[in-house]
């Protein structure tokens, strides 16, 4: 049992192919009856956590999730793809919008903390808020070392070898164990659940706990003002000339 | 009898001549008269003035599909959004005798949304909900506007497919409409095994459910096989607007490996004798030089340039490799070599991806043209007698004609790359398909496996069944659409 124990992290996202509504009263979007699925980075990442058990890096694998009840759909897709466990961190559907990435990785480090994980993989960024803070965080509340941007993870002695997706480029670097890794979508194309693995995943453990069991505090820190659509697109106007252009620039103001 | 009152739809004679510049052209489009603005703000009234555009643009988008023909505009563009505006927009063209062209992915590979009488194209995509899943009975319920990589993307979580895969991204509805079929077609079939119901709006503006509103069953004796009679039928008997297809599992894990052979004989006698061990294929591809060629430039990579085979095994771990080695044994007994084999997932999705790709790499041999392609299918038995003649055809016209096969189905295309402003090009490239179609038929074949007729198989379709097969379909045509406005001109004269 030399591998890594890996804590894999499964938010719960409206699906990407759906098309996003406001609400009327512009508190929020719409989700209910929308459907939903793991953040794709996040499927990525449990993707690499399965590879790594299929060649032997790791020995275990945990999947977590923090949200609704629902969330155990989430992971019961995690469990399918072969996740050997898995930790539904249970809040209120009015406590779960409300919920920001200080909180999911406080509860992430505790958690791996707890576990004894070795290696924390969770996607860059969700995409419903884009944040990009989960995984940099539970790093520093760990103090582990971390990669993130992830493109490609190997073993190099008892480190990890990263290659990391930069604005310049790709940047390689070592990193010692344990660390904290975020997957980018280049890192590999996650696999489907087929029916045998979904039926055995039913019997796979997952236990329900709550943020207090891991002494974190849910109390929103943010408030959400109002969300609203981008702005209609105006019609352009079309000038046959530049003194046209000139013309309207003018009328309007602008020069 | 029945060719008098179907003038409007079939010409004078339904000869078996080569005149190719009357079906290729746009003047046949601009013979018709212009829509007047009544019949146009008729449309508006039931799809809504935004659902409705007469710029050239849009109609030159909805006048071409992925094929050879040149593109036939129509004189107006509408969008549905409900099966009500679909069955309004009917009954309008209906009254007004207006020719009306069911549009969907615009993916097709034989001109069957061309408007070559012009009238109104109804780009129906839409209506693009995922009506309903059912992962214990195996079915799902979709819209016409739902193309199938959508439908498998939603599918994911549940560890079910829809394996009917012809490349492009089609719209399902439209698959219906053509009869699809793909790579996977030797393990699942085509369209025609894999649709339940569809509901379909008549060339009256009536809709009806094909096997009775809701009905999903696996099996049925109830009634006429109505869903049939759509499936296939390229838009000229009725708009179908909901599809009931059937799901298949995953598979649990696949193989893929690829084998050359000395010569294209060897290739397919493999082929046949696969399949007659009963070894279960997900599927068997066959590309001839011309067309590993083709992919080693427009894929990098670096396989042998001789006829090969692409294979795929799926199934529980523990049979794949008693598959994988009797195929082994039976290539080997062929002369093959260089049995390179992928169980790495991304070494088998680079693979396929080559495969998928071969369209675009025929293509990207003569850049700038547009893909020929033949489409004909005969029992596996007859395969390597077609499939080296056909070679033989192409040899003597002096062409490129790139081979790509599902041989499983005895089914191969030759995509030639053609240039769409060169007649006599056309004119030599279709010889050959024509050549290559009526050696299928003598074979017991047919001159289609899978992309249809549309505009430029219909003589051929005559052959086929001959003169009272075709009184037939006339027959049915005539009583589904006695106005003949249905996507006219397609499948027969």
């Amino acid at each position: 049992m030399s591998g890594f124990r890996i804590l894999v992290g499964c938010k719960r996202v409206i699906d990407y192919a759906v098309k996003v509504r406001v609400k009327p009263d512009k508190t929020g979007v719409v989700t209910e009856g929308v459907k939903h699925s793991m953040n794709p980075f996040d499927e990525i990442a449990v993707e690499e956590a399965v590879r790594m058990k299929e060649k032997k890096l790791a020995s275990e694998i945990i999947a977590v999730s923090c949200g609704p009840q629902q969330c155990q759909e989430t992971l019961r897709t995690a469990l399918a793809m072969g996740v050997d466990r898995a930790i539904h961190v249970i809040t209120e559907p009015k406590e779960y919008e409300s919920m920001q990435p200080i909180h999911v990785s406080k509860i992430l480090s505790k958690i791996a903390t707890e576990e004894k994980a070795d290696l924390v993989i969770v996607g860059k960024q969700a995409i419903d808020d884009d944040c990009n803070q989960t995984g940099q965080m539970t790093a520093s509340l760990l103090d582990w070392p971390q990669a993130t941007f992830a493109s490609k993870i190997e073993k190099s002695n008892g480190d990890l070898s990263v290659m990391r997706e930069i604005d310049g480029g790709l940047e390689t670097i070592k990193v010692k164990v344990p660390a904290v890794l975020t997957s980018d979508l280049r890192l590999n194309e996650p696999r489907y659940a087929t029916l045998p693995n979904i039926m055995k995943a039913k019997k796979k453990p997952l236990v329900t706990k709550k943020p207090s069991d891991y002494g974190v505090d849910i109390t929103p820190r943010q408030e959400i003002v109002s969300v609203e659509d981008p702005p209609v697109r105006q019609a352009g106007q079309k000038v046959e000339s530049v003194e046209e252009l000139v013309t309207k620039l003018k009328e309007a103001g602008l020069v | 009898m029945f060719r008098r009152r179907l003038t409007n739809v079939v010409p004078a004679a339904v000869k078996f001549s080569h005149q190719h510049n009357k079906f290729f052209s746009v003047e046949a489009a601009q013979r018709v008269a212009p829509l007047t603005d009544g019949l146009v703000q008729s449309l508006q009234r039931i799809v809504g003035n935004n659902n409705v555009s007469q710029a050239m643009a849009v109609r030159e988008q909805h006048g071409k599909d992925e094929s050879y023909h040149v593109c036939a505009p129509p004189q107006v563009v509408a969008f549905a959004e409900s099966v009500e505006q679909v069955s309004g927009v009917a009954r309008l063209c209906n009254e007004h005798r207006v020719p009306l062209i069911p549009f969907g992915s615009g993916t097709g590979l034989e001109g069957g949304i061309n408007a070559i009488k012009g009238g109104v194209c109804l780009d129906v995509m839409k209506m693009d909900k995922i009506l309903a899943v059912h992962p214990e009975d195996f079915d799902c319920q979709v819209e016409c506007g739902v193309t199938r990589k959508t439908l498998n993307n939603y599918l994911r979580d549940t560890g079910l497919w829809f394996p009917i895969d012809p490349g492009a991204d089609a719209s399902l509805c439209g698959m219906c409409s053509t009869s699809a079929s793909g790579t996977n077609a030797v393990r699942y079939g085509t369209m025609r095994e894999n649709v339940m119901n569809m509901e379909v709006v008549l060339a009256d503006g009536r809709v009806i459910d094909t096997a009775g509103k809701d009905r999903r069953t696996r099996k049925t004796s109830a009634g006429y096989n109505l869903t049939n009679l759509f499936v296939g039928s390229e838009g000229t008997l009725g708009i179908i607007t909901k599809a009931t297809l059937r799901l298949h599992g995953i598979p649990e894990s696949s193989v893929s490996a690829v084998c050359s052979f000395e010569d294209i004989q060897a290739a397919v006698d493999t082929t046949v004798q696969v399949l007659q061990c009963g070894i279960p294929m997900a599927r068997i591809e066959f590309l001839d030089e011309v067309s590993i060629d083709a992919c080693n430039k427009y894929s990098n990579m670096d396989m042998r340039v001789a006829p090969s085979l692409f294979l795929e095994f799926s199934g529980s771990p523990k049979s794949l490799d008693d598959n994988a080695e009797i195929v082994g044994e039976i290539v080997k007994m062929n002369g093959g070599s260089d049995f390179k084999w992928a169980t790495d997932v991304d070494e088998r999705n680079l693979l396929w991806k080559t495969r998928h790709d071969i369209l675009y790499a025929c293509m990207a041999l003569r850049p700038g043209c547009k893909p020929y392609s033949t489409d004909v299918c005969v029992p596996i038995s007859n395969l390597p007698k077609v499939v080296v003649e056909s070679k033989k055809y192409i040899d003597e016209a002096g062409v490129i004609g790139p081979m790509v096969g599902h041989v499983g189905d005895g089914n191969f295309h030759v995509f030639f790359p053609v240039d769409q402003s060169n007649p006599d090009e056309i004119k030599t490239v279709h010889d050959v398909s024509v050549k290559m179609a009526l050696l299928a038929q003598e074979l017991d074949g047919t001159c289609t496996g899978e992309h249809g007729i549309g505009l430029g198989k219909r003589e051929l379709l005559l052959k086929e069944f001959g003169e009272t097969g075709i009184e037939v379909m006339q027959q049915l045509k005539q009583t589904m659409d006695p106005n003949g406005i249905l996507n006219p001109g397609k499948v027969f004269f």
